[in-house]
């Protein structure tokens, strides 16, 4: 195995070009992938016309909210471009500079105050149906965050007005006479009163006031908690079921890092074992020199060493620029080579079954995206049949279980290692078998 | 002389279909036997029967002392492109425990006349040197018996001349050199017994005079002629 391993590695030395695409084709696409994951929630670029007249506000009880303001609170929602007018947000919008524009009209301050309109925006987009969707999502997020900041607002002057009219005193609503009655003041004030009027007619009347003044001081009491409550119905509490909670940052390099083992580990198994066919060399060496099982298993050592290096210098290169456990590093390894195990065995077999290196490649690459992609197929996300399907063939393969067992290294995430490794031997141990059966019924 | 090999009674089946039926025959030391016969007759089962690359159904292929070693040059060369010419040599050496694997790869540079191309790429070379590693190979671990399926396929006049003095010295050294072959004319040049097979079953052992004998047309006569009336004649009765 010795010779054969090391004739196979100045084979390699010679293919440049191919060692350069092995390494640099994964590790790309690994990163291009790694990167759609971890910033594809980053704010957008979108244009925003502000036609409010400067210092416009909406007036709410004593409350004075500024509409700059409102518009502030889009612009922290998205990476903000400020163009004066709509003619350029449309121009904008055409050439793909950003994503939206957000038309704020000038007739919204008046709107908003009048109590009885709701203040209108205008959004501009382009592009495809898949564009116009994320254009869609992508506003009608921002736009809810800033209608939440600016309810709020509302809200909090709404709630003050209340408090004047409990509280009574100089009220700042506009108009309003100076030292009003507080309501909470009423029933007592009433109370004064009422005993020094005999009874009769007017007592009961008084009496039927000081409840009702009572009962509404209560309720406009309760109706400042229901405020709150109303600005935000629903809180949300997170309850993650297994696991630590993984950043979305460290899943992308985990992500990332198996991709570029499978490619790497599938590709080289695959083109080592097609390349003893394509040279004509199979039949030579297992008429005695070297057993079938040899050299598999020299094939599938030579992909798996290779691509458990280049996995771990990824791995620890990213690790400069995310924070990862170096103190998990065994677990690391205990991950990366039990997957480039897998994935070797699953590269010979594709290997023993081709009978060409273009064609082994070919099939090693038709393979290995579609798993890849499957794998990351949130469950949930599909009809039950198809999520059924997606489980079953990322069960038989192994991207899945060397995702889970690295993430569970890296990140401590669920499930447990133990399992995922188990299930990595176990395909490890039923495509060196496949391989095995191949090899021998191809030559 | 005495026997290198001996077949009795081989037969291999690929499903239904019977690719030899019953081959019995001996090679001795030193002897070139040409193995011929139209596409189809099994030269290429029997060659790789021979070579242990494939398991007869029946029958069984003997040494005298027990261990059969046969070196084997497959029709296409079975060589690393990307490897030199001494590499792939080494590498056959050390794959089949040579002793002193650096003493044959010298032996078989010197043997073939490639030692100043040594270093060169295999992938470079003409085929008619290509022919020459492979069969170099073949001969790395000095078998007694070397087995070569149409080994001067595709080689020009003069690379067949010189591939047939190579092999003609090992015979001379006691090698005994079995060769399929769809040229007459090099069958009878060549070697001096021939093997007639025809749809898996053996029609003729003998050497190239004994077969003119029979097909009656003398020493003198074509052995193209006398081997396709000797086949269509079997064949036919």
């Amino acid at each position: 195995m010795r010779w054969l391993l090391r004739k196979d590695l100045l084979i390699l030395g010679r293919s440049r070009l191919l060692v350069a695409l092995l390494i640099v084709y994964p590790v790309a696409i690994s990163l291009l992938i790694g990167f759609a994951i971890s910033r594809s929630p980053s704010r957008p670029a979108v244009a925003i016309v502000d036609e409010t007249p400067p210092g416009a506000t909406v007036d709410v009880g004593s409350r004075r909210i500024a509409i700059s303001q409102y518009a502030q609170q889009l612009f922290d929602q998205v990476d903000s471009v400020a163009v004066p007018t709509r003619s350029a947000a449309v121009e904008k919008v055409k050439d793909g500079s950003v994503l939206a524009a957000v038309v704020i009209p000038p007739d919204i301050a008046a709107r908003l105050s009048s109590g009885i309109t709701q203040g209108q925006l205008e959004v501009i987009y382009n592009g495809n149906a898949l564009e116009q969707s994320l254009a869609q999502s992508t506003i009608s997020s921002a736009l809810a965050k800033a209608n939440l900041g600016f309810s709020e607002e509302i809200q909090r002057g709404a709630s003050e007005v209340l408090g004047e009219l409990l509280r009574g005193g100089n009220v700042g609503v506009l108009g309003a006479p100076g030292n009003l009655v507080g309501l909470r003041e009423i029933p007592s004030l009433l109370q004064g009163i009422i005993t020094r009027v005999p009874l009769g007619r007017d007592r009961a009347s008084l009496e039927r006031i000081r409840a009702f003044a009572g009962f509404a001081a209560t309720n406009l009491a309760a109706s400042r908690s229901v405020l709150e409550t109303v600005g935000q119905p629903i809180a949300v509490k997170n309850t993650l079921i297994q696991g630590r909670r993984t950043p979305l940052d460290t899943f992308a390099v985990v992500v990332a890092v198996s991709i570029s083992e499978m490619f790497i580990c599938v590709l080289l198994a695959a083109g080592g074992v097609a390349l003893e066919r394509e040279e004509n060399a199979l039949a030579r060496l297992l008429r005695g020199l070297v057993s079938r099982e040899g050299l598999l298993a020299e094939k599938a050592l030579l992909a798996a060493c290779c691509a458990l290096v280049v996995a771990f210098v990824m791995l620890a290169g990213v690790g400069a620029f995310v924070a990862l456990h170096w103190s998990r590093v065994g677990l690391w390894l205990a991950a990366l080579a039990l997957g480039a195990a897998a994935f070797a065995a699953l590269g010979v077999a594709i290997g023993a079954l081709a009978r060409e290196v273009r064609a082994a490649s070919l099939l090693a690459f038709l393979l290995s995206l579609p798993l890849a992609f499957l794998a990351l197929v949130p469950s949930g996300a599909v009809s039950g049949a198809v999520n059924d399907a997606i489980g079953v063939i990322s069960f038989l393969f192994p991207f899945k279980a060397a995702l889970q067992a690295l993430d569970a290294a890296v990140n401590g995430a669920a499930p447990a290692i133990g399992g995922s490794l188990a299930h990595l031997a176990v395909l490890a141990a039923v495509f060196g078998a496949l391989a095995r059966a191949g090899l021998r019924q191809g030559s | 002389m005495s026997a290198t090999l001996r077949l009795s009674a081989v037969s291999k089946r690929y499903g239904e279909r019977e690719a030899l039926r019953g081959v019995s025959f001996e090679v001795e030391e030193g002897e070139v036997v040409a193995i011929v016969g139209p596409n189809g007759a099994g030269k290429t089962t029997l060659l790789s029967i021979l070579a242990g690359t494939l398991e007869p159904s029946s029958g069984t292929v003997a040494a005298p002392d027990g261990a059969v070693r046969v070196g084997w040059a497959p029709q296409q060369t079975a060589l690393y492109s990307k490897l030199s010419v001494a590499e792939n040599l080494r590498l056959f050496a050390e794959l089949e425990g040579i002793d002193d694997p650096r003493a044959a790869v010298e032996r078989m540079l010197a043997q073939t006349g490639l030692d100043d191309r040594c270093d060169e790429r295999v992938g470079r070379l003409s085929g008619g040197n290509r022919q020459r590693v492979n069969v170099a190979i073949a001969l790395i671990a000095d078998p007694p018996l070397l087995a070569l399926d149409e080994p001067s396929a595709s080689l020009d006049p003069a690379q067949r001349a010189r591939l047939w003095g190579f092999l003609d010295a090992q015979a001379r050294r006691g090698t005994a050199v079995m060769f399929s072959t769809h040229n007459p004319a090099e069958a009878q040049r060549y070697a001096q017994r021939l093997i007639v097979l025809a749809d898996g079953e053996l029609l003729f052992d003998g050497t190239p005079s004994e077969l003119l004998a029979a097909s009656g047309r003398g020493a003198a006569g074509a052995l193209e002629d006398a081997l396709l009336e000797f086949q269509q004649g079997s064949l036919g009765s």
